[in-house]
């Protein structure tokens, strides 16, 4: 019931949020000054080469009516053909996504083990200059963006003692056919540990930036909750029960304090995928967003409204999976 | 406890101090950098390309920080840089803290159907990655210090309006408030009254972290050549290059960074110890 | 008189500041119920923690024994200090609403002290935690089993968390404040069911409260506590006669009585109050020099 309720109002405020992107950025950059069709001529064409061109991708229309073409067309499916690239844009769009999904979800992995190993040694060290270590660390990583520890670290593990790389997704000289984009996933299905290392290898340092920040957050709300936690009476009673520090931090006080960090997190979360666009550019990863900057330097209208689009609906989905782990790992709306 | 207290208060007047320091430094060297700096920025000088800083072999005398590729002194266009970097942290961060605490206070106050115009708005920008939608406004505006500015101010008022109106809908609550009403204020008063200077320890918190957010986003436009043009100094725009011939020579990128990083950690340390002075039970 | 939990001149500090146990004695003899009797702020409930080793990390046992089966503990290391503990004395604690795990069901939380600390296979801990709810008189125990706190009523809690104390068979509990927290038509069940557990099984009892008529009806013997200091020990019908400190005394008098209850209530007097409070300063500045 609960549940049903929560995937229901979440679908229907989704769906607002999605149409007022949809509109912002079809009127922001319709504002563009320059041509984009022109841009795409050689020089010397005739200005009815540019309005039979303007015609084809339906430019000559109004806003309001291209709007409503292209929310037709979507509703079927259609997004349009990329300008600069001239394939489909749902081709272009989903054949990224692969590499920004995966890049995302190491950098969560790595938050999630750094920010709750710190969480809980700040915990199991509380009061004693442990803690002040774990809270002036997370301190530091919070105050510095991903997009200044993407640098730091490419001086660091890239210039300096070079064990990573610095740029792409997977070495030239990797000898695989991918059947999917999900490089990966497939690697590991395929058990090719040469080139899992090798993705790896790629995917450390943009996916430790992303982490830093988000760990850091992790860190300090998880500490947090599992010091609030550590002062209530069930937790003294599993101590009397001759349990003790590490087993009452770990299995009676770590249940009950990850649910008020849950909801942080996910939002936080959402913010490390917007975080991908700046650092998938700065490490030269194929991934969405950095085709998502060259659209818009290109000012390729169709493929920059897909991609805005599905980050948006990537955001409200992991918004709506927080939502229900939240319903599904809290006892009290699990039964209600 | 109470030496523990003494230890925390020593430790936040050393954080202030330090931070402040730092942006001190800053400001004067961004006043004086025409004084300070020890060649002009923007000299090209191509027999000079990619010197080392002073301490390494093969550095040339008067260029301290080395040059980068086309023979410009590194340290001179760090100087000149954070003129843009404060202009933008002052003016950019000040414009998002009025209009986002404005639209929280009043979302968070007044309730009803401004607060669901205004969160309705925050919701869809939330959806939006700030970097995406940053680069799509300068590139619709154009290059240019005014661009960055107003594209700073429409990305990120969402960050003060969520934070000022949960604050603003607490202290709403509040029975003083109610009180001030019943003396027969009216609510816009009531608002500028009553709740603003409550919420302004919050509001100068968040506004010394937003100059922090500023730098960096100017310093991401110029890393993908959206910022102001691209002849005159700015840091993002020397990392950029910097980044590029990172294996040549790192100190175009070693300098800059170290700046850009001192500085954003200064203003979010500037706000957290504040925050620290504001709190009443540290105070 | 060397008792199964026997407590020798335990001072317990506050770091870097006030002393809130002072040289505090007590004996609790095996099988029998032992009160502690203090206002709030007297310190009683520190002595509990400080018997199970869950003081508060500001507080410090800076002097004194805890004799418990013939062992000092202060003298143990902690792990074996805490599987002693927790092998022969249980607490039943103050306020069944936050006492038990939010997210766990209650069947393991009976049981997981049985196979965790003492080795049980875990059907045989099931079968015992059955066995002990049926003794609580809780109602379709299977069921009980599976739920989550939240499902349960505060006086249903307060007998999974008594059921609990005893699932290892201690030979001591502690009991914190059982009935403070509870309704007052469920208090009187609680307390008649710690009675009966605690004679059914033979325990030796630490019951501390601030009822002096709660107290009437369960201890054997008791010590009344006044600003960490233990002002009088005595029997329960000694003490009711012929109460030797002028603040039990008065502690008497302020109690209502069941059989007169026309009688009015007296305060306790302001010299009595001073009086302590000079002892309790003598004794410091004794300790001190």
């Amino acid at each position: 019931m609960t549940l049903l309720r929560i995937i229901l109002i979440r679908l229907l405020t989704t769906a607002i949020t999605l149409f007022g992107v949809a509109i912002i950025v079809f009127v922001v950059i319709r504002v563009v000054p320059g041509n984009p069709i022109a841009m795409m001529l050689p020089p010397g064409a005739t200005d009815a080469d540019i309005a039979r061109l303007q015609a084809q991708y339906g430019f000559d229309k109004s806003i309001f009516q291209q709007f409503v073409i292209w929310l037709g067309n979507v509703t079927q499916g259609d997004f349009g053909t990329s300008i600069s690239l001239r394939q489909p844009v749902s081709d272009l769009v989903l054949g990224r996504l692969p590499a920004t999904l995966e890049l995302s979800i190491i950098a969560l992995t790595i938050a999630v083990i750094i920010g709750g190993t710190m969480a809980l040694l700040g915990t199991r060290f509380r009061d004693t200059k442990g803690e002040a270590a774990v809270d002036v660390s997370a301190g530091m990583a919070l105050s510095i963006p991903d997009f200044l520890w993407g640098l730091v670290l490419i001086l660091l593990f890239g210039v300096f003692w070079p064990i990573f790389h610095i740029s792409g997704r997977v070495s030239p000289s990797i000898n695989i056919d991918f059947t999917t984009n999900f490089f990966l996933f497939e690697a590991l299905m395929r058990l090719r540990f040469d080139v899992i290392a090798d993705l790896i290898g790629h995917m450390f340092m943009p996916a430790l930036a992303l982490a830093i920040p988000l760990a850091a957050i992790i860190a300090q709300l998880l500490k947090q909750s599992l010091k609030e936690t550590m002062h209530l009476d069930y937790v003294t009673l599993a101590r009397t029960k001759g349990y003790g520090e590490n087993h009452v931090i770990a299995r009676e006080a770590l249940p009950n304090a990850i649910l008020p960090t849950l909801t942080l997190v996910g939002v936080q979360f959402t913010f490390l995928i917007g975080g991908t666009v700046i650092i998938e550019r700065l490490f030269s990863y194929e991934g969405l967003g950095n085709m998502a900057i060259d659209a818009v330097i290109n000012r390729d209208l169709p493929l920059i409204q897909g991609i805005v689009i599905l980050f948006a609906l990537l955001f409200t989905i992991v918004n709506l999976v927080v939502d229900m782990l939240y319903v599904v790992l809290n006892p009290k709306l699990r039964h209600a | 406890m109470r030496d523990l207290r003494g230890d925390v208060k020593r430790t936040l007047g050393l954080r202030l101090w330090l931070s402040g320091g730092w942006l001190t430094i800053l400001a004067l060297a961004a006043l004086c950098a025409p004084l300070l700096a020890p060649k002009d920025p923007l000299m090209q000088d191509l027999f000079l390309g990619r010197m080392p800083p002073f301490w390494m072999d093969g550095a040339e005398p008067g260029y301290l920080l080395g040059t980068d590729s086309l023979g410009r002194d590194v340290l001179s266009r760090i100087l000149y840089g954070a003129r843009l970097a404060l202009i933008v942290a002052l003016v950019a961060g000040t414009l998002t803290c009025f209009v986002g605490a404005t639209l929280g206070l009043i979302a968070g106050y007044y309730r009803g159907w401004p607060d669901r115009i205004i969160s309705r708005f925050v919701d869809i920008w939330m959806a939006f990655p700030p970097v995406l939608f940053a680069i799509l406004l300068i590139a619709v505006m154009g290059t240019g210090l005014l661009s960055i500015i107003i594209a700073i101010v429409i990305i990120d008022w969402t960050r003060f309006a969520r934070v000022i109106r949960a604050e603003a809908m607490t202290q709403g609550a509040m029975d003083y408030v109610a009180s001030a009403q019943v003396s027969g204020q009216t609510r816009f008063s009531t608002m500028l009254t009553e709740i603003l200077p409550n919420v302004l320890p919050t509001i100068v918190v968040l506004l010394t972290l937003e100059m922090g957010i500023a730098v960096i986003v100017e310093a991401i436009l110029s890393f993908v050549n959206l910022s102001i043009s691209t002849d005159s100094p700015t840091w993002g725009g020397m990392i950029s290059e910097g980044r590029t011939s990172v294996h040549q020579a790192w100190w175009v990128l070693v300098f800059p960074l170290i700046t850009l990083f001192l500085t954003v950690l200064s203003f979010s340390q500037l706000g957290e110890g504040l925050k620290d002075r504001f709190d009443p039970v540290l105070r | 008189m060397n008792g199964y939990l026997s407590i020798r001149n335990l001072t317990v500090r506050l770091k870097g500041g006030g002393t809130i146990l002072r040289d505090v004695s007590l004996n609790v003899a095996a099988g029998q119920v032992h009160g502690l009797m203090g206002e709030s702020g007297a310190g009683k409930s520190m002595i509990g923690k400080a018997v199970l080793g869950t003081l508060p990390r500001a507080l410090d046992i800076t002097s004194g024994q805890i004799w418990l089966d013939g062992v000092d503990l202060q003298t143990l290391p902690p792990a074996e200090r805490r599987n002693r503990i927790g092998a022969l004395a249980a607490l039943i604690p103050q306020d069944p609403l936050t006492a038990l795990n939010p997210s766990r069901r209650i069947g393991p939380q009976i049981t997981r002290r049985l196979v965790d600390i003492l080795g049980w296979k875990r059907q045989d801990a099931a079968k015992r935690a059955l066995e002990l709810l049926n003794e609580v008189h809780i109602p379709d125990a299977p069921r009980v089993m599976r739920s989550y706190p939240h499902e349960l009523s505060g006086g249903m809690r307060q007998r999974i968390l008594i059921a609990s104390a005893f699932a290892a068979e201690p030979k001591l509990i502690i009991a914190d404040e059982p009935t403070t927290a509870l309704d007052v038509t469920v208090q009187k069940q609680i307390l008649h069911l710690i009675s009966e557990m605690q004679a059914r099984h033979d325990t030796a009892l630490l019951f501390v409260t601030h009822d002096l008529g709660v107290m009437s009806k369960v201890c054997d013997t008791l010590s009344v506590l006044y600003a960490g200091k233990v002002v009088e020990e005595a029997n329960m019908p000694r003490f009711f006669m012929r109460p030797i400190h002028p603040y039990s005394a008065a502690l008497l008098a302020a109690t209502p009585t069941y059989t007169d209850p026309t009688s009015s209530l007296t305060p306790v007097p302001q010299t009595v109050v001073d009086q302590v409070e000079r002892e309790v300063m003598e004794h410091d500045l004794r300790t001190a020099s």
